[in-house]
């Protein structure tokens, strides 16, 4: 078999050995013991041409039902919008996708502008004062906003306040993350599709560190910041906020609430679903917490010349220079999704980010409306960004089955994440929801609730 | 060569351009005061930037001019494994099947998608030499953290809470001791000795019973193999530690050792790095961890089943660390991975291996004579060099790092490890060609000489470059972080 990504021939080989004074590859291996050589030939399968390649992905990926093929109501975290072609041309320079980290600023302009760009947006759509390069996703940017409010409090406060309304998955990683420094996590439960308030100043002491509700919740519904924002800052807790930064075009910001973080998943803005990941975290804050913030930050400077220019900053937070004492391990990030997502931001631009933001409100509403027209109960009737609750009253998988049936890929099974919510649907409806799309859905919708 | 400021594309921006193409609106006029309460409306717009279409096009293309990636030119960055990164990856990995499915479909519609995380599972555990593993981790870092909490879990499991110490050596990676640290343990190090291996006398002094793990990278950050593992694996599993294995530097050994032969129990596989990811100027990564049946039942959940139905998500793991990531991983690198595995078989893994460590024995071996050689043997796939000498003369090793950036290349690894005066880590890597390979000789011996005969063309390096040396100083203590508009008297934006 010949390698095209190895450009190795007999020859170089030889006259490589000859240079370095040995008589074959394996005298270079002579470091490692006998006895823990691999000796055989590891069990894999045969090497593939290119084209054998593609046939070969081609049917694995034709095995699979995709979310562009069907109309599709599915959301719980990830969506499906429009994604401007310029995204992908941009992405696929190979500039940016080949490189690494910008450790050398003067040939890394490119990368270290657009991260100073991408901060920049993701502050003006929270109303934070700073952001960093990015994060994992957003479930693990909740999590490390939990570490930094611990740390804040020098490990003094170990208790964390978190809203059953956050991702429950989230919530999950939040969980494993707080066991490292055994910090303690307590939940507070839904009421009438909101967080508690009362429960939340009820479980407030001076041992909370830090207090995390999600907005819009996981469930569809807007969340009182105001008051529990008062509830965290009485007792000296910071106010840390999960939000779908596409809702934050048409809400108004956590950080005119008051929140100290603010933290989610840039996957609205260019990144596709793939599976769930990449995607794109974000963590945006306030400025007291700049040196605690985890991961890469890029800040404006000028060179010998005055001109201006673009470089990793604040370093010492970071695990290459503080080791243990670093504020996160965080190395690697997402960084050419955050590329994507500063590509997404600049074609919406201004006026049309909150455009795509109302398609999302006002289809969603339509489609709540005609739900409820037929007769379907709905959960929650408070506002909502782009998700509400149907409760179609018998398990949800089946009525999917139906909804495939008709090609429509319906919503998510709550009862997945809540035994008590068995029948409900969690539906998503984005911009790129049709009348005709959605007016189908609640005819087939419909058919299958009263199949019986 | 363009040595103009570039603009931002916030300073590109004009009312009433638009550079996006939304739906029509088929649904008529509506007063979104009706459909949201006033204290959840937005009042003011976010300033995000107004441009047509080709203003963003030409802004990124701009952007990326002012970048060096693989596809630009040579990249020795040690430990970093900058190898080249295969188109068709790209085409695959944006298949519509992998790139448009939602985790939340019926896994009856996303048999394929679980049969290549399946298959990419069962390809790195036959790598690695371990008995299963996860793709959950998203990057290297995560990895380790996730290794180190089901160690924990572990040995909380056995009974043994009082094992809270993880034995990081002083030429580890930043992120080990950061690792062991987010998940609960106090990091001790172990000195390198006068071979740059683990002083093993100093190891059985550290090591006891608080002793959790020991993490080690091998072949380790000098590019030399810690030929007295199976001694340290020993001394660690006798007092009833673990053995971590950091696999950032994996792509030395693929076929010719394996970790779980050499005695780790948890592995971890940057497979941006090992298996072409690619690097995404920062990420996305992905971080997949191999452990030993012993340690299986700690792995995340859910946990990819194949049964004779098909594949499924098992959830019901008692003994869990739980999640660590949402969703599955970083599918998408995952994705590309597989298809490199794929491509390259058994034999050609093998081969990747050989060359890599051919490559850097043979430019060590060509720059020998021009700089400082702290560990004098063959190496593994990259080495370190000191610019000790060049420093006598009043040229530091960034002043080199500079200097190369005027040959067109990336310089390598800098400073690092921290046991090294000066230290230069380079990590040629297979895909590089032998004419590559001595150009950069060539380059490396020119500013050698350079720093002997006229210091200053080194010092004040680059000459070439968009932009010369930046203060960082000023970066760090005056930190501007994001763009904020201002009107000058000339009533041009700037910044």
């Amino acid at each position: 078999m010949n390698f095209r990504y190895l450009p190795m021939t007999e020859e170089d080989k030889q006259e490589m050995l000859d240079y370095i004074g040995v008589n074959n590859t394996s005298e270079l291996f002579s470091a490692i013991p006998e006895k823990i050589r691999f000796t055989g030939e590891m069990n894999l399968a045969s090497p593939l041409s290119e084209p054998a390649l593609i046939k070969e992905f081609q049917k694995l990926s034709s095995k699979n039902e995709n979310i562009k093929m069907h109309p599709s109501f599915l959301g719980a975290g990830i969506y499906d919008h429009y994604i401007p072609s310029v995204v992908d041309h941009v992405i696929r320079r190979s500039e940016f996708y080949t490189a690494y980290t910008p450790y050398q600023p003067e040939i890394s302009q490119g990368e270290l502008q657009a991260i100073f760009e991408f901060q920049s947006m993701i502050c003006e759509l929270t109303g934070m004062e700073i952001a960093n390069s990015s994060m994992y996703d957003g479930a693990t940017a909740l999590a490390e906003a939990a570490l930094v409010a611990a740390s804040y409090s020098k490990m003094k406060k170990t208790k964390i306040i978190v809203s059953e309304g956050v991702h429950p998955e989230a919530l999950e990683v939040l969980k494993t993350y707080a066991s490292g420094p055994d910090l303690t996590v307590q939940q507070i439960p839904l009421l009438n599709g909101q967080t508690d308030v009362e429960a939340v100043q009820d479980a407030m002491d001076d041992n909370t560190a830090g207090v995390i509700v999600q907005y819009p919740n996981f469930y569809g519904s807007l969340e009182n910041l105001k008051e529990i924002e008062k509830a965290a800052h009485n007792y000296k807790s910071l106010f840390i906020v999960s939000s779908n930064p596409l809702a934050l075009g048409v809400l108004t910001p956590p950080g005119e609430f008051g929140a100290d973080i603010v933290i989610g998943d840039a996957q609205p803005f260019g990144i596709p679903s793939q599976m769930g990941g990449p995607h794109c975290g974000y963590f945006a804050a306030s400025k007291k917490l700049m040196r605690k913030v985890p991961g890469r930050l890029v800040g404006q400077t000028v060179d010998e010349d005055g001109r201006r220019g673009f470089v990793l900053t604040i370093q010492a937070r970071e695990q290459h220079i503080r080791r243990d004492k670093a504020t996160s391990n965080i190395c690697s990030n997402q960084a050419l999704n955050a590329l994507a997502a500063s590509v997404a931001m600049s074609a919406l631009g201004k006026k049309g980010l909150r455009q795509m933001a109302l398609q999302n409100v006002k289809n969603t509403n339509y489609l709540r409306e005609q739900v409820k027209n037929r007769g379907i109960n709905i959960v929650n009737e408070q506002p909502v960004f782009n998700e509400f609750i149907i409760d179609v009253k018998q398990p949800v998988s089946s009525i999917n089955k139906k909804l495939k049936e008709k090609g429509i890929i319906g919503g998510f099974d709550l009862s997945k994440v809540d035994s008590n919510r068995n029948g409900q649907m969690l539906v998503c409806v984005t911009e790129l929801r049709s009348k005709e799309e959605m007016d189908y859905f609640v005819k087939e919708l419909e058919g299958a609730v009263n199949a019986d | 060569m363009q040595t103009e400021e570039q603009a931002l594309i916030f300073e590109l921006s004009r009312p009433g351009r638009t550079g996006y193409s939304l739906p029509e609106d088929e649904l008529g006029e509506t007063d979104v005061e009706n459909l949201l309460p006033a204290q959840y409306l937005r009042t003011n717009e976010p300033e995000l930037p107004e441009v047509s279409e080709l203003q963003i096009m030409r802004h990124y293309t701009a952007l990326s001019s002012r970048n060096h990636g693989v596809d630009s030119g040579f990249y020795p960055l040690g430990s970093c494994t900058m190898k080249y990164n295969p188109k068709i990856h790209e085409d695959i990995a944006r298949m519509p099947g992998f790139a448009h499915v939602h985790p939340y479909q019926p896994e009856e519609q996303v048999q394929g998608v679980m049969k290549l995380m399946y298959d990419l599972q069962e390809s790195l555990a036959e790598i690695t030499g371990m008995d299963q593993v996860t793709l959950q981790p998203a990057a290297g870092a995560q990895g380790e953290w996730t290794g180190l909490m089901m160690i924990r879990s572990f040995h909380e499991a056995n009974g043994d809470h009082h094992r809270n110490k993880v034995i990081v050596p002083d030429s580890a990676h930043g992120t080990n001791p950061a690792s062991a640290s987010v998940a609960g343990f106090e990091a001790v190090t172990v000195r390198t000795n006068e071979r740059g291996l683990v002083d093993l006398e100093h190891l059985r002094e550290v090591t006891g019973d608080d002793t959790a793990a020991l993490m080690l990278t091998n072949p380790n950050t000098l590019g030399l193999f810690e030929d007295e593992i199976i001694e340290m694996s020993a001394i660690i599993h006798d007092a009833g530690g673990k053995l971590y294995y950091d696999g950032a530097n994996s792509n030395a050994i693929l076929g010719i050792t394996r970790p779980g032969d050499m005695g780790f129990d948890v592995v971890h596989l940057n497979l941006h790095k090992t298996f072409t990811g690619p690097h995404g100027g920062g990420g996305p990564g992905s971080g997949p961890v191999g452990v030993t049946k012993e340690l299986a039942p700690f792995l995340p959940k859910p946990i990819l089943i194949k049964s004779e139905t098909g594949y499924t998500w098992e959830n019901n793991r008692p003994h869990s660390i739980g999640r660590v990531k949402p969703y599955y991983g970083n599918f998408g690198i995952n994705v590309r991975a597989y298809a490199y595995i794929r491509t390259m078989g058994a034999e050609g893994l093998k081969k990747v291996s050989e060359y890599a460590v051919l490559n850097a024995n043979y430019l060590m071996r060509r720059l020998q004579p021009y700089f400082e050689l702290p560990y004098n043997r063959n190496c593994m796939h990259e080495f370190v060099l000191s610019g000790k000498r060049q420093k006598k003369l009043g040229v530091r090793t960034l002043d080199m790092a500079k200097r190369l950036l005027d040959f067109g290349y990336h310089p390598p690894t800098i400073y690092f490890p921290i046991n090294v005066e000066e230290c230069m880590m380079v990590e040629p890597t297979e895909t590089e060609s032998k004419e590559t390979l001595d150009e950069f000789a060539d380059a490396m011996i020119q500013i050698a000489q350079e720093a002997e005969k006229e210091p200053e063309i080194v010092q004040e390096a680059p000459h070439t470059t968009v932009i010369k040396r930046l203060d960082e100083t000023l970066a760090a203590r005056k930190p501007v972080l994001k763009y904020k508009k201002c009107v000058d008297s000339e009533n041009k934006v700037k910044a």
